[in-house]
């Protein structure tokens, strides 16, 4: 009862034999990543898996497809294009107006015929609220195994398997998990964790289309609204190119301010840790960490953060990691670009200060 | 209304250290606690009970000490509590988990139909979200995640809408019962079980089901045999190699210190540089 993970490690050492793949999982054949879009828009953790499961595809020497299940028309082809552009040699299409918006039901109907039908080996889709609720009932559907949150793929040569590897335990260990003898192997993968790749709008492939056989009224669930998040107070951490994030190590709650002051300075996001969030020093959608957001920025500065495990495997994909905090035996020093040991509240002010002189000089110099 | 809540014991997921050498889970002392999503799924529950009546059945799925998470969902005022436990579900991951708890709800809805499901988002411990739409799945209900409120409920039409959290935004939706929900933390504030209340829990009757008592036959199904995914290795995460480059200024002021930094940032990773700048005009 262990969720994938508890389950101790094989005691003894796997032996090590090449394994004739089974003919009935070998007609198993290709990548696949599902190509999520909601309100018309691709969600990002889908281009960033076509370019994983592009490096996947190239090491088995299989096709890379796109998945996109959608209402028909041009943005469904769109979708398609896209996705090719992206590394899809080709794009598996379900056109059917019930597919206009995300629900459980058609969508996991539309995914299972296509698996069936044309059975993929690997099957990817992001670890969003859309992906995680498909992929469960896909999987479950055809009773294969998934494995949730990646943070690697690769694959294992010797028997052709996906080597899925995610944080257990609060991201104080990672696991890697194999589905040896069932097909697809189907895992959800963490949006900002694997690299964005540059889309190359000549690559041409071709788009297979397949019918969901589903009518409206075969469906229970109704959508009755949307209501858009209100985009203007929302932490948009995922997608930010430079965090200011702060720690326990402000000590008290109208320290955090001089974090928003630098923040502001630089155009930049603020984050915070677990204590902090909880402390209520700052709202839970700018939490960064295993329990928070995943992020990837190209600056990221950690102002009095240890830098424990939980925090770390959400930031630590980074550019450029600069550390303020005033305890030299710190771990965030082990892994930070650059640090400077001493009193944050002294330090950060500092901070602002000659960034918002040097910006002033440098837009000046035009 | 009859209401089936699942909920798992996992251990304090905040108290949990790893052996630095052996790279194990060191689990000596570490509290079991009741998965804290699950809580929220469970006062959801009372929630539909004391507006339109009916009864709660909280189901766990565990080793037999994880009648401590049962006695507390009965302390808030669960009816009924049943403990799926048996060796043979020892190394189940999520689908051979999902069999299981299938199974047992579909014992369940023998004496009682079931109208409604609830789990919480996710475990602490696995952090899957898995078994949800697994079962949901596996019983052919109508499966609602990540829901962020559960709105009207019509007994009467078997119809049900509740708002669930999508990337962009909250869909609202609306579908038949039965159902299966996960619910997001907050949704709710857990009420408090009184001391009355932990007596009464404390002497109230459990249910274990074994395996056969669950009505499964098919071993091949459950535990680590029905369990397509392998754990292949464990370790501990790689760190990142290169040590911080300490910043340093001779007169240790802090406005050396943010200058030299500055120099740093921007002569050595100027495409960094040349973005600040942008950002900011």
């Amino acid at each position: 009862m262990n969720d994938n993970t508890a389950a101790p490690p094989d005691k003894k050492p796997v032996r090590r034999r090449k394994l004739e793949l089974d003919p009935r999982l070998a007609a198993y054949t290709g990548v696949w990543v599902f190509v999520e879009h909601e309100r018309g828009l691709v969600h990002p953790v889908s281009r960033e898996l076509l370019g994983e499961g592009r490096k996947l595809a190239d090491i088995l020497g299989v096709e890379l497809a796109g998945v996109v299940l959608a209402a028909p028309g041009d943005v469904a082809r769109g979708f398609c294009d896209e996705a090719i552009s992206y590394g899809a040699d080709l794009c598996y299409l379900v056109e059917d107006p019930v597919l206009a918006e995300y629900r459980n039901q058609p969508y996991t109907a539309g995914m299972t015929g296509l698996v069936n039908a044309y059975q993929p080996e690997i099957l990817l889709l992001g670890a969003t609220t859309l992906g995680r609720d498909l992929a469960g009932s896909v999987a479950t559907t055809l009773r294969t195994g998934l494995t949730a949150d990646c943070t690697e793929l690769n694959i294992d040569l010797e028997n052709r398997s996906l080597a899925a590897t995610r944080p257990t335990f609060g991201g104080s260990l990672l696991c890697t998990i194999v589905t040896r003898n069932y097909r697809p192997q189907m895992a959800t993968v963490r949006p900002r964790v694997m690299a964005m790749p540059e889309p190359d709008t000549t690559r041409t492939g071709r788009i297979v289309e397949h019918s969901l056989g589903l009518v409206e009224s075969d469906i229970a669930t109704k959508l009755l609204e949307f209501i858009p998040d209100d985009r203007r107070d929302k932490a948009n951490l995922p997608f930010a190119d430079i965090i200011v994030a702060g720690g326990r190590g402000l000590k008290r709650p109208e320290n955090f301010q001089m974090i928003w002051d630098l923040a502001k300075v630089l155009g930049a996001e603020v984050g915070a840790t677990r204590p902090v969030v909880q402390a209520g020093w700052v709202s839970a959608d700018r939490q960064v960490g295993q329990s928070g957001k995943t992020v990837r920025p190209n600056l990221y500065i950690a102002v009095g953060i240890s830098g424990a495990i939980q925090h770390r495997v959400g930031m630590e994909a980074s550019d450029v990691i600069v550390a303020v905090n005033e305890d030299p035996n710190a771990p965030i020093f082990d892994f930070a670009t650059y640090g400077i040991v001493g009193n944050a509240i002294q330090i950060v002010p500092a901070l602002t200060n000659a960034f918002r002189q040097h910006l002033t000089t440098a837009r000046l110099a035009g | 209304m009859h209401t089936v809540v699942c909920i798992k014991q996992v251990p304090d997921s905040a108290q949990i250290r790893v052996h630095p050498v052996t790279n194990t889970i060191m689990r000596q002392g570490v509290p079991a606690i009741v998965n804290p999503y699950d809580l929220y799924a469970l006062e959801e529950a009372l929630r539909l009970k004391d507006r339109y009546g009916g009864r709660i059945t909280v189901l766990c799925m565990g080793p037999p000490q994880a009648e401590a998470a049962l006695r507390k969902a009965l302390s808030f005022g669960a009816d009924d509590a049943i403990l799926l436990t048996d060796r043979a579900f020892a190394g189940a991951d999520t689908l051979a988990t999902s069999y299981a708890l299938a199974a047992a709800i579909a014992r369940i809805r023998e004496d009682m139909p079931v109208d409604l499901v609830f789990a919480g988002k996710q475990t602490i411990d696995g952090d899957t979200a898995q078994v949800g739409p697994g079962i949901a799945t596996r019983l052919g209900l109508q499966l609602l995640t990540y829901v962020s409120a559960v709105g009207e409920v019509d007994p009467e039409n078997r119809r049900i809408i509740v708002q669930r959290r999508a990337e962009g935004g909250v869909q609202v939706l609306e579908t038949a019962l039965p159902c299966l929900i996960t619910v997001l933390e907050g949704l709710n504030e857990m009420r408090f079980a009184t001391m009355a209340d932990m007596f009464r829990a404390a002497r109230h009757p459990l249910t274990v089901w074994d395996r056969e008592a669950a009505g499964i036959e098919d071993i091949t199904k459950i535990g680590l045999k029905g369990s397509p995914t392998v754990v292949s290795k464990v370790f501990a995460p790689r760190p990142r190699t290169t040590r911080a480059e300490l910043i340093e200024a001779q007169s240790g002021q802090p406005n050396d210190l943010a200058d030299t930094l500055l120099a740093k940032l921007f002569t050595k990773h100027p495409q960094l540089g040349r973005q600040i700048v942008r950002r900011s005009s």
